[in-house]
């Protein structure tokens, strides 16, 4: 063996200090499938209790879809459990094809490729398409998933301040010289729910000769009139070079990503990119449920405009209430609280309230900028809705913080 | 020498790190990756602008958060490589 008693007390010194640095993070488990309401136990061992769920990327409601749940059943009975093979030995069935055409359809792209996760369409992407001649600018709050996929590649890595465009236009001009450029963002941060400004983002690489690069895990199904993405929001459909998306949030949330894009990029992915040539096939049931989602969503944009009504009730009235909303449009809803403890602090309440939404803080957010991230679904009902906007309230005045501006709320519990 | 190279510093954490409207004070002592104000991915960027600025090669072992948590301590990095 091994597993020497150095190595043993120097992983639990290790687990230790994540311990006490307050970063642990402890897995809840959940008793029931993926929706609106959920039964969760925790802590382990204590009673289920049955809550509201505001912290899934479930936004269009489809992770336990009836209709989403048969046709996994039906594609399991007709296509198999695995393929044991990945996609370009024996793991391509027609129905991998066929649902990289759709998601080409409904994007509007010239070609896609899947991958395991979208995690691993940003490692593989970029190492594929750009070289140690070319730069790669990135926002400065791009998920980390892309942040590895950067390190993976050989350009030079320059960013830009979030969505700052002056300081985008300024990388851009400092990256004259080199072959290929790739501004590489975000659609949607995650932590903020800032939508990403393709439109001037596209008018710069179109006036510096640069490729686009945009992260749309959590747009693709809801964000622009259609649910198509960022891209269709801020009207730059086909100006976007390659777009990287998951299956994995509104589109049923089971597992697998994308690289949708330009044909030639696509093809690269097929032939070179390592996550894809070296992980084994999405399974044909998440394939067959996915499939049935985009045909869902395709006939009709029942859902996603559920989601936007969903989203400008809860956010209207939360801020009514006096809580402190980081503004904006998209289901992702940042109530700021600035500290950390008292992000914890609240998030704990909010459970005992029957309410699970999750608070973040250093070093997932800047220092400062602790939140509680709610997530708006379309499976939430208006009286969903308001027990979470009650039970903010009741929390929100037991710390004395409804109608208190930033200043106010770090003055009383410090940053 | 090394006081200019500080106001080089300073004046370059202030515009690539803060936004605008920021009131921050940046001094020498500042701390910077640890104070979050520059994250381990904006750390790339700051090691090329060194090495662009002062056309000197910072290897990867040496680029690490606490070299890089101050003016100070940048300057002390610098002086490895060259002569201030």
């Amino acid at each position: 063996m091994s597993y020497s008693e150095k190595a043993s007390v120097h992983y639990a010194n290790e687990l230790m200090c994540i311990r006490g640095a307050g970063l642990f993070k402890e897995e809840r488990q959940i008793l029931s499938p993926q929706m609106a309401r959920i039964m969760v136990e925790f802590p382990a061992g204590a009673p289920a209790k049955g809550v509201l769920n505001f912290c899934a990327n479930n936004y269009l409601g489809l992770s336990s879809h009836p209709e989403v749940v048969e046709a996994a059943h039906k594609g399991l009975d007709s296509h198999g459990y695995g393929m044991s093979s990945v996609r370009f030995i024996c793991g391509t069935q027609d129905i991998h094809r066929e649902l990289e055409r759709k998601l080409s359809e409904f994007l509007e792209t010239e070609d896609t490729v899947l991958f395991p996760s979208c995690m691993e369409a940003n490692a593989g992407l970029f190492e594929v398409v750009l070289e140690k001649d070319d730069a790669m600018i990135a926002d400065r709050l791009v998920h980390a998933s892309i942040v590895d996929g950067m390190r993976l590649c050989k350009a030079q890595l320059y960013n830009y301040k979030h969505m700052n465009m002056q300081h985008l236009e300024e990388k851009l001009q400092e990256t004259q010289g080199c072959r290929f450029r790739m501004i590489i963002t975000d659609g949607v941060f995650s932590m903020d729910g800032d939508i990403a400004p393709l439109d001037k983002i596209c008018d710069l690489a179109d006036k510096y000769d640069a490729l686009v690069m945009v992260d749309d895990s959590h747009s693709t199904g809801f964000l622009g009139k259609l649910g198509k993405g960022t891209h269709e929001h801020c009207g730059v459909l086909g100006r976007i070079d390659a777009i990287t998306t998951t299956l994995g949030k509104a589109l049923g949330g089971a597992a697998g990503g994308c690289v949708s894009g330009r044909k030639e990029i696509v093809e690269l992915c097929r032939q070179r990119a390592r996550p894809y040539l070296f992980s084994n096939t999405v399974p044909p049931v998440v394939i067959a449920a996915s499939i049935k989602v985009i045909d869902l969503i395709s006939k009709s944009t029942e859902r996603r405009n559920k989601l936007e009504e969903n989203t400008k009730y809860f956010r209207e009235k939360m801020t009514q209430a006096g809580l402190d909303i980081r503004p904006g449009v998209h289901p992702i809803v940042p109530v700021m609280l600035y500290n950390a403890k008292l992000a914890q602090d609240v998030a704990r309440d909010l459970y005992e309230e029957g309410i699970y939404a999750v608070g973040f803080f250093y070093p997932v957010v800047p220092q400062g900028q602790a939140r509680i991230r709610v997530q708006i679904s379309a499976d939430h009902e208006r009286e969903h809705l308001d027990k979470a906007i009650e039970a903010f309230t009741k929390v929100g005045a037991k710390y004395n913080i409804l109608g208190k501006k930033k200043d106010e709320v770090i003055a009383m519990y410090g940053m | 020498m090394a006081e200019d190279i500080k106001k080089v510093l300073i004046e370059y954490v202030k515009k690539e790190y803060l936004d605008e409207d920021s009131d921050q004070e940046i001094t020498e002592d500042t701390k910077l990756i640890s104070s979050g104000i520059v994250d381990s991915f904006s750390m790339v960027s700051l090691k090329m602008f060194l090495e662009k600025k002062f056309q000197i090669k910072i290897p990867d072992e040496k680029a690490t958060p606490e070299a890089f948590d101050s003016v100070t301590s940048i300057i002390k990095l610098l002086t490895e490589f060259t002569p201030l």
